[in-house]
């Protein structure tokens, strides 16, 4: 085991430098920036600021210099925003946060039980139902199903807001101002938590099919158990075991899922700063925000195979 | 004696009973499945109305008439004119034969890169499987949007024209895509070539190509179906999320998700849903049916899966 998390481990590191590295050439690879854009700026002033954020240097410094920078938690300075990334990225990130957190709760939730029941009644109608749900959910374009959902509840039937997090000019406090704030985030969660709900539904219904199949189930059953007990103590916990590592995953998942749905509902969260900075050359933001994205995935994985080999000695001996 | 001969053969006919080759199997189980088959016929139907359709329209592609303009669905405009008096219909159609190509092309593409990779690592392991995988590993770490995003931007800095974009987008898609491929096929080789008929290849003295080419990578095209036929959906909807972010395909040329850009402005938003819905409804149908179909394929390649 311990050989394992070790092994696991380099390799996790191995990914990050690699990942890093990408993300930084392929930003190097663009030819403007925010200082070439902005036409207000006279040549020598331009040459001034690029000298001070160091965009003169020869790539492979400016690589490890960021490298060096982003090990000490500065991950650049936002040029449209004036304030260092880290800074800008705490202020929203707990936006996208909070509706990834609920998102997700709800998408396990709904799954589990969507999962199992239309396994234990396969091809029944209900299996069919829910099949049918799953791949329509699986395959709405989200900016397509966001613009729907504000068409229908907020501009037609005018019972929900459009977007942003408050409604404008409103400065309530307290109880209020979390009302105000859930109502707004009903759309942004149904919506992600539809985005997500499809592959984990059928990710729980093949995983309970395997395990109904076996023979300890039909020993279960044999001795006369309760069909309840034979499903969800004994069948339940095997067939989730592959499925939790994937909770892992889920967050990272939900952040760069949502950043077309933040765009849209102009909900302040990452998302909508990261594809702001795409039309504002902010390429500092952009770059900080993939790195962060990456990095979960990188840390979420290996958490993931680390949890699964700890449960399931099968993993580790291979 | 001559019938004799007649009767020995009509009496030996059908004891040549050959058993059917996977793909008509494959095919046979598929058309029990109503759903797949239903998709599989919309696909078609969609593939004909984007690539015939438009030479059955009476209105020319990029015609401007501002004095039709912004008209609702009528006899004469189905799904009515845009704001520049375009026929959307005409758009619609001729914005299928961008967004499915670009589809088929990037899953080919990362076909073709992930079954070559995924084969070679696994076949010839050490170190060259540990670059491989490494490199796909990274790739996959970093989420497709972002990644793509980053990839639009820098291919919008570049000021690359209009046309050739499709072709970048191509690629962009495949470089996102080959990753997963490259794994599964990987694992499917790891396990193959272990069995007894790649010993066989092995007394035979074949070449490494040739074991590969022809006795590995043909042994995976069932699993390859049914990945490549996901792979398409993906691909569809990463590219209508990126042209709708502005970021992908870009006007003049039309596809599904420029042509959803209209709902970025609220009046078109609100009072001329005729042109953000049916390109919406579109690409929800075609990524349904391509889906569902994938789902049937996997049904009937499996054998396992016949319960």
């Amino acid at each position: 085991m311990k050989q394992y998390v070790l092994q696991r481990f380099i390799q996790m590191i191995i990914i990050l430098f690699g990942t890093s590295f990408i993300i930084f050439f392929l930003f190097a690879m663009l030819p403007g920036d925010y200082i070439d854009s902005n036409l207000s700026l006279t040549p020598e002033r331009a040459q001034e600021l690029k000298a001070l954020y160091g965009l003169d240097q020869p790539m492979l410094q400016r690589y490890f210099t960021w490298l060096g920078n982003v090990f000490q938690g500065n991950l650049g300075y936002s040029l449209k925003h004036q304030e260092s990334v880290t800074s800008l990225l705490n202020k929203y990130v707990w936006n996208s946060f909070i509706v990834a957190l609920l998102a997700l709760f709800l998408t396990w939730t709904i799954a589990l039980l969507t999962g199992v029941l239309s396994a234990i009644k396969q091809y029944s109608l209900l299996d069919g139902i829910v099949t049918f749900f799953v791949f329509a959910a699986m395959s709405f374009p989200s900016f397509f199903i966001s613009l729907l959902f504000i068409k229908w509840f907020g501009v037609d039937l005018k019972i929900l807001p459009v977007g942003g997090m408050i409604d404008t000019g409103s400065n309530s406090t307290g109880f209020a101002y979390i009302l105000e704030v859930g109502k707004h985030m009903i759309l942004p969660v149904t919506i992600l938590t539809l985005l997500s709900i499809g592959s984990l539904t059928r990710y729980f219904r093949t995983g309970m099919l395997e395990v109904i199949r076996q023979d300890y189930i039909r020993t279960a059953r044999a001795k006369g158990l309760k069909e309840s007990v034979v499903i969800f103590k004994h069948a339940l916990k095997n067939a989730i075991l592959p499925v939790i590592t994937l909770l892992a995953f889920e967050l990272p998942g939900l952040f760069s899922g949502a950043i077309i749905m933040e765009q849209i509902f102009n909900w302040p969260g990452v998302g909508r700063i990261q594809l702001e900075s795409v039309s504002f050359r902010d390429y500092p933001v952009l770059m900080a925000f993939t790195l962060f994205l990456s990095c979960l995935t990188i840390i979420g994985n290996f958490l993931a195979d680390v949890t699964y080999a700890a449960v399931d000695p099968r993993i580790r001996l291979k | 004696m001559e019938t004799v001969k007649q009767l020995i053969y009509k009496e030996k006919k059908p004891v040549k009973v050959k058993s059917p080759s996977l793909w008509k199997q494959t095919y046979r189980r598929l058309k029990k499945n109503k759903l797949a088959m239903i998709s599989l016929f919309f696909l078609i139907f969609m593939f004909l109305l984007s690539f015939v359709g438009p030479y059955f329209s009476p209105y020319i592609l990029d015609r401007t008439d501002i004095a039709y303009a912004n008209r609702p669905p009528s006899a004469s405009h189905w799904l009515g004119t845009d704001n520049y008096g375009r026929d959307v219909l005409t758009r619609l159609m001729m914005a299928g034969q961008i967004s499915l190509t670009i589809g088929l092309a990037s899953m080919f593409l990362s076909i073709v890169i992930g079954a070559f990779l995924g084969a070679v690592s696994g076949f010839y392991r050490g170190v060259v499987d540990l670059v491989i995988m490494r490199l796909a590993d990274i790739l996959m770490s970093i989420p497709g949007l972002p990644l793509l995003l980053i990839m639009g931007a820098i291919l919008s800095e570049w000021k690359v024209p209009s046309e050739y974009r499709l072709y970048i987008i191509m690629i962009m898609l495949s470089v996102v895509g080959w990753p997963a491929l490259a794994r599964l096929v990987r694992g499917q080789i790891l396990s193959l070539r272990e069995q007894p008929f790649m010993q066989a290849t092995e007394v035979l003295g074949l070449s490494d190509r040739r074991k590969i080419f022809h006795h590995l990578i043909p042994n995976t095209l069932p699993l390859l179906l049914v990945v490549a036929t996901l792979n398409v959906a993906g691909s569809i909807l990463s590219e209508s999320a990126l042209s709708f972010l502005g970021l992908g395909v870009v006007p003049p040329t039309p596809s599904w998700g420029n042509m959803m850009d209209a709902a970025n402005n609220y009046m078109d938003f609100r009072k001329r849903p005729w042109l953000w819905i049916p390109p919406g409804l579109t690409i929800f149908l075609t990524v349904v049916s391509i889906n569902l179909l994938g789902d049937g394929l996997r049904d009937a390649l499996d054998p396992k899966m016949k319960r």
